[in-house]
């Protein structure tokens, strides 16, 4: 089974992010489940939400506190020690910024023994470029089917389009669009 | 991700990827109500708003009744149910207690509504989050009460809860654990209408027996001393003796749609999971026990009793899965406050003088606290001689 816990803000689509991995998943042929940590998002609050991925139905219920992956939307949360709970050598910790491994260590050096665990995407940059606004939660899970491989960038595209279905025709495809480019960083 | 050991992955066939509350809603949906009426509560809402949405885009046909309250919408649904046709309200915590009064008339009144309840814990402090105490309150109600562990076991209840409480005229609710399973994506087979319709065909009641102009009666008229009891009681014994009509109805259920919609297990009543004869066996109910399957599988001494439905309560099923237990632990999500947590004080009069086994009253999970696998090992291993205190585990 594999873990995977989502950090943000709320308004950043946390929870959302979260759905999509599952979505993803189960596109992919997997057993997934997601669901939010608090399930009520106010504007700015620090907001969790997880997704498993497994070859058998997941039974658990419980949150997840040894993640193999962690996503962080909002960077400014990575002072925090929530952030940190329960990673180990092996979990990658996924990054949107505009900053390099290097540069986020020396900006926060509670991080400083985890160099080779951190993956960064400047997210918000495509966002803003693609969609026209900082809503990044969509463009990091193609880099993070790039960099872990944890999803495939076939299955997201289906999730996308199945999970913004109601919406309006050219947010899909924008958002399509800007997976790709993440996809392709 | 990579599936390494080349295992083959068995997807159910027909399964999607739902949100719970729209795997219910869905569900709903097909089972095609006449009417339906609710208010917005979290963490029911979208179960509601979905149902709305459907009915918006012409998807549905039944009413959509908008209340101004709880205790509005579960009136508006009374009034439909006694003039003959299927409805359908949801709602949770505060919402229910608001709805009580018109609960125990449901039941009183005999109308087979079906309410979904997304558990919440209740005021005050205020909470949003989930627990048992909002179902386990109105458990004296006279309802048939469902509670489920995941999203299939959610869809398969409520085609169960609808064929249960017109074939009984006994209001069913189904209980689901608030954002666990309603806030939660998961795969889940939705079963089409037609698929429905083989099961549960449309709802037929008998003349005379609901609200007609054209031959006017009475309904939940005036009783003195010399009825009131005998109506009560009738109530009583058709509610407790509905335990082999579940059976029936769930094996029925499952030989129509299959078990991949209808679930697995041998009974609709429990769930026996784990070493048969284990010495020590845990009893809970809803999600949490999916989390407790996961400790059972690690720990080979330990079983897990899931109760499924707890009104009418399954005493004989109960006793026989724990007769050999020397160590009997529940896990409830709620509190009777001044005794222990409810299902405890139910288990320790259903299994007077059958076991000689300790009976334990663990109290967790409350307003969203999570149970995790650390914490029910942990619980496992309490030794208290004094079994008559809840235990709070925090």
């Amino acid at each position: 089974m594999k873990e995977i816990r989502v950090h943000g803000r709320g308004g950043q689509g946390v929870v959302t992010a979260s759905e999509i991995i599952a979505i993803s998943a189960f596109k992919d042929g997997f057993f997934s489940q997601a669901f939010p940590s608090f399930g009520v998002e106010r504007t700015g609050a620090p907001i969790e939400a997880f997704a498993r991925i497994d070859t058998n139905f997941i039974r658990t219920r419980e949150q997840i506190y040894n993640p193999d992956i962690v996503i962080i939307l909002d960077a400014s949360l990575l002072g925090s020690e929530a952030v940190k709970s329960g990673v180990n050598n092996n979990t990658k910790i996924l990054i949107n910024t505009t900053l390099n491994p290097q540069e986020i260590i020396k900006k926060y050096p509670n991080l400083k023994n985890k160099q080779n665990s951190l993956l960064t995407i400047d997210a918000t940059g495509i966002a803003l470029k693609i969609l026209g606004k900082n809503l990044a939660n969509t463009v990091i899970l193609g880099a993070l089917a790039k960099q872990t491989e944890i999803i495939t960038l076939k299955g997201l595209k289906q999730a996308i389009s199945e999970k913004f279905s109601e919406k309006n025709q050219e947010i899909v495809k924008k958002n399509l669009k800007a997976v790709s480019i993440a996809y392709d960083k | 991700m990579k599936n390494n050991n080349k295992k083959k992955i068995k997807i159910p066939k027909g399964s999607n990827i739902l949100e719970g509350s729209r795997a219910v809603a869905l569900t709903v949906a097909n089972i095609e109500p006449d009417v339906v009426s609710a208010y917005p509560i979290t963490p029911q809402t979208h179960i509601v708003e979905d149902l709305a949405k459907f009915k918006a885009d012409g998807k549905a046909s039944y009413e959509y009744v908008r209340a101004e309250s709880e205790f509005a919408a579960a009136s508006i649904v009374v009034g439909a149910s006694a003039t003959g046709v299927r409805t359908y309200s949801a709602t949770s915590s505060q919402g229910l207690l608001l709805m009580t009064e018109v609960i125990f008339n449901m039941a009183g009144l005999r109308l087979p509504i079906v309410l979904t309840i997304a558990n919440r814990g209740v005021s005050s402090p205020i909470t949003i989050w989930n627990d048992h105490q909002d179902a386990m309150t109105v458990r004296d109600a006279g309802w048939l009460m469902f509670f489920a562990e995941n999203h299939q076991e959610a869809v398969a209840q409520h085609l169960l809860a609808y064929k249960l409480a017109e074939t009984l005229n006994i209001p069913a609710m189904v209980n689901i654990d608030g954002f666990i399973l309603t806030h939660s994506y998961e795969p889940v087979i939705i079963p089409t209408k037609a698929q429905i319709k083989k099961y549960l065909p449309k709802y037929s009641p008998t003349k005379g027996s609901y609200l007609n102009p054209k031959e006017p009666m009475t309904m939940g008229s005036f009783a003195r001393p010399a009825y009131y009891q005998e109506i009560r009681q009738s109530l009583q014994d058709d509610l407790s003796n509905s335990i082999d009509l579940i059976e029936k109805e769930y094996k029925k259920l499952q030989k129509t749609l299959g078990k991949d919609i209808a679930t697995k297990d041998s009974s609709a009543l429990i769930e026996y999971y784990g070493k048969k004869k284990a010495k020590t066996v845990i009893v809970a109910m809803g999600s949490v026990v999916g989390t407790i399957k996961e400790v059972v599988d690690e720990n080979k001494e330990v079983a897990v009793l899931k109760l499924k439905v707890i009104r009418p309560f399954p005493y004989k099923q109960i006793i026989k899965n724990l007769k050999n237990a020397k160590k009997i632990i529940v896990i409830e999500k709620a509190i009777s406050l001044g005794n222990v947590g409810p299902m405890a004080s139910e288990l320790k009069s259903a299994l007077q003088g059958k076991t000689p086994a300790k009976i334990y009253s663990i109290i967790a999970g409350l307003g969203g606290r999570d149970i995790t696998k650390k914490k029910i090992n942990k619980i496992i291993n309490i030794n208290s001689q004094d079994t008559n205190k809840a235990i709070f585990i925090s």
